[in-house]
């Protein structure tokens, strides 16, 4: 096996999601170095049905990672509209009560109340934040004292060393899972099509807004509340509709294309050794939806992964293509600035 | 308090002389208080129009008009970065921040908040206002109780609280270019095929429904906003700032119309039907306001 120049890899932490308190554990038994969830409401981007913590949950969770060695991010990274800050203070409170080790926000109204009330507390930018420069990232360090920022999905590794150089404060980046297409923090299409706001509700293409729509054929029409998003033949397997990647048709072609993406997932994991040579300080895994089979298989392998790296070795990684979307895969803008 | 009404950033890349005349017009005619001028969408249009900001800047400001300049809203690349630094730069103007970078040079000193920023609560709105922020342009998809609480905030604090409420909503931004991707080319190959369509590219689904128009990172509603009907109950709230989003209509014509509804010299219902007349190849939406789905159109 050929061995590799590890002298300038720094152990970066590995950071997973989880649902539910059963899955924080297993992200922590596979390996995790630090779990991000939310509360059970719209404080959180993941705010789905039967899905993520009450306080005593919270509590329990963090006192098992940390009696595991791991540390617990709440996410708090919705933006609080109107009059109705309450419920994101309250959810800070709870987290912090909770003893969580960092509580990650995108909302310049709940980063100030962290940094007024828990001046100790660790604070990390979203990427709901949509943070993508240098000036803007360290704006939010000035401000509120971040600590860790999450990068939006738009950079190539080259840019991310560049802006790794330039601002005071860690780097995460996603490495794998879903990916979306648009700037995160600053989609409003899921609210054009249901009425439901990503950035307050916490929701994405939500579940009670999606129809499966059979013809006599047997093909699959899939749907956003009254939008068609796309059509599938009989024995096709159709993807979860999402508007960033349907297929539409545009003025002045005469096919109908993926206008923004296909379906895929991103998955970085070759790109592992120039992420941490960028600077990278935490690793990001995708899923706070997904079972705890996945979350057990992705955090494992990841955690093989980086630490093969970090001992030299050269990781095996296809068992990861298997847990991506329609087992399609892509780099994303990480790889090259032609993905743009 | 007399109602604003504003010309907000052209969102579109015209040939850089019909932006100008453009502007020209607005001076010259057009009954406004407020004229935002400034690439928001992508820094690689901007040498196009950029020489053109003095004498735009002039003739405005001859015309009674106040200007701002409004910075790009998603700052990624060094270019980007630059962009964003060179208008902050300017001496004595104001500056309407469309993302944290401008805040970074604009913190501390009077500047304006543009509809492209995230100010979806009073507390980010209380902290913004601390640090010099005069006037809030609000995000498209917030609806009437939200812009309430917020014009309230706002007259409290004394800044002024800008809703828009005539153009194609602004839905998403994105890293790619989507204008280029129709074209089968990438940004960095883009071709300025952008420039093609006045109003966006539309963008039909499968079953041939209008639905979203594409203008380059940027991803707009097909509908355009309307809230002409909506203006008492805003000036009611607080509002202080009526924008208009700018197309490749008569600006001039719709300006005057709203003017007229805020001066209280027509109503709303006898001005609805001769604004359809002046936008007549995009419905009208209304629904963001009304908490409902964006795309749908609320009798009020």
């Amino acid at each position: 096996m050929q061995q590799r120049d590890t002298t300038i890899l720094t152990r970066p932490n590995l950071v997973c999601p989880a649902g539910t308190p059963a899955a924080l554990r297993t992200a922590v038994d596979a390996g995790a170095d630090e779990v991000y969830c939310g509360f059970q409401n719209a404080t959180n981007a993941r705010n789905f049905p039967g899905l993520n913590f009450t306080r005593d949950e919270l509590r329990e969770s963090v006192a098992y990672a940390h009696d595991h060695g791991a540390r617990v991010l709440l996410a708090t990274n919705t933006f609080a509209p109107g009059d109705a800050t309450g419920l994101w203070r309250q959810a800070i409170d709870d987290g912090i009560r909770c003893q969580v080790d960092a509580v990650i926000v995108a909302d310049i109204g709940v980063a100030h109340y962290v940094a007024t009330r828990y001046p100790a507390q660790r604070l990390h930018l979203s990427v709901q934040a949509g943070a993508s420069s240098p000036e803007a990232i360290r704006y939010y360090c000035r401000e509120f004292g971040v600590k860790r920022v999450v990068l939006p999905r738009i950079l190539t590794v080259k840019e991310i060393k560049a802006v790794h150089d330039e601002i005071p404060c860690e780097i995460e980046v996603f490495i794998f899972g879903n990916i979306g297409m648009m700037a995160e923090g600053r989609c409003s299409l899921t609210n054009y099509a249901t009425g439901i706001s990503t950035n307050t509700d916490g929701v994405c293409s939500p579940a009670h807004h999606v129809h499966y729509v059979e013809d006599g054929e047997r093909n699959l029409t899939t749907m956003l509340g009254d939008f068609t998003i796309d059509c599938f033949a009989a024995g096709q397997s159709a993807g979860y509709p999402t508007i960033c990647k349907g297929r539409y048709f545009a003025a002045g072609r005469d096919d109908e294309y993926y206008a923004f993406e296909e379906p895929r997932s991103l998955n970085l994991t070759s790109l592992l050794p120039e992420l941490m040579r960028a600077g990278v300080s935490a690793l990001k895994i995708e899923g706070r939806q997904r079972s705890r089979a996945y979350v057990q298989a992705v955090v494992s392998a990841f955690r093989k992964a980086v630490d093969d790296y970090l001992a030299g070795r050269e990781p095996e990684l296809d068992s990861l293509l298997a847990l991506t979307e329609g087992h399609k895969e892509t780099q994303g803008a990480f790889g090259e600035k032609r993905w743009r | 308090m007399r109602a604003k009404l504003t010309i907000g950033p052209n969102l579109f890349h015209w040939p850089a002389e019909e932006k100008r005349d453009f502007y020209f017009q607005i001076a010259d005619e057009a009954p406004v208080d407020t004229v935002y001028v400034g690439e928001v969408v992508c820094a690689k249009r901007t040498p196009y129009f950029e020489p053109y900001y003095d004498e735009v800047a002039e003739r405005l400001k001859r015309g009674g008009k106040e200007v701002i300049f409004s910075t790009l809203a998603e700052v990624m690349i060094r270019r980007d970065s630059a962009s964003v630094a060179a208008l902050c730069a300017l001496p004595d103007a104001m500056i309407e921040a469309n993302d944290a970078s401008a805040l970074w040079y604009l913190s501390g000193r009077p500047h304006a908040i543009g509809a492209l920023m995230n100010v979806y609560g009073e507390d980010t709105l209380s902290f913004l206002a601390g640090k010099g922020a005069r006037n809030f342009a609000l995000p498209a998809e917030i609806s009437a109780a939200t812009i309430r609480a917020l014009a309230a905030k706002g007259g409290e604090l004394g800044v002024g609280i800008e809703v828009t409420v005539y153009g194609r909503v602004s839905l998403a931004l994105s890293s790619r270019c989507y204008h280029a991707r129709a074209h089968r080319r990438t940004k960095d190959d883009c071709g300025y095929v952008c420039e093609l369509d006045r109003d966006g590219l539309e963008l039909r689904t499968l079953q041939g429904k209008p639905f979203l128009a594409v203008n380059g990172i940027q991803t707009l509603s097909h509908g355009c906003t309307n809230l002409l009907r909506e203006i008492p109950e805003l000036r009611a709230m607080g509002v202080t700032g009526y924008r208009l989003s700018p197309h490749s209509k008569d600006m001039v014509a719709i300006a005057r119309l709203f003017r007229a509804v805020l001066d209280d010299a027509l109503s709303p219902l006898d001005a609805a039907p001769r604004l359809a007349a002046l936008g007549p190849s995009m419905p009208f939406v209304n629904g963001f306001y009304h908490h409902v789905e964006g795309y749908r159109w609320v009798e009020a």
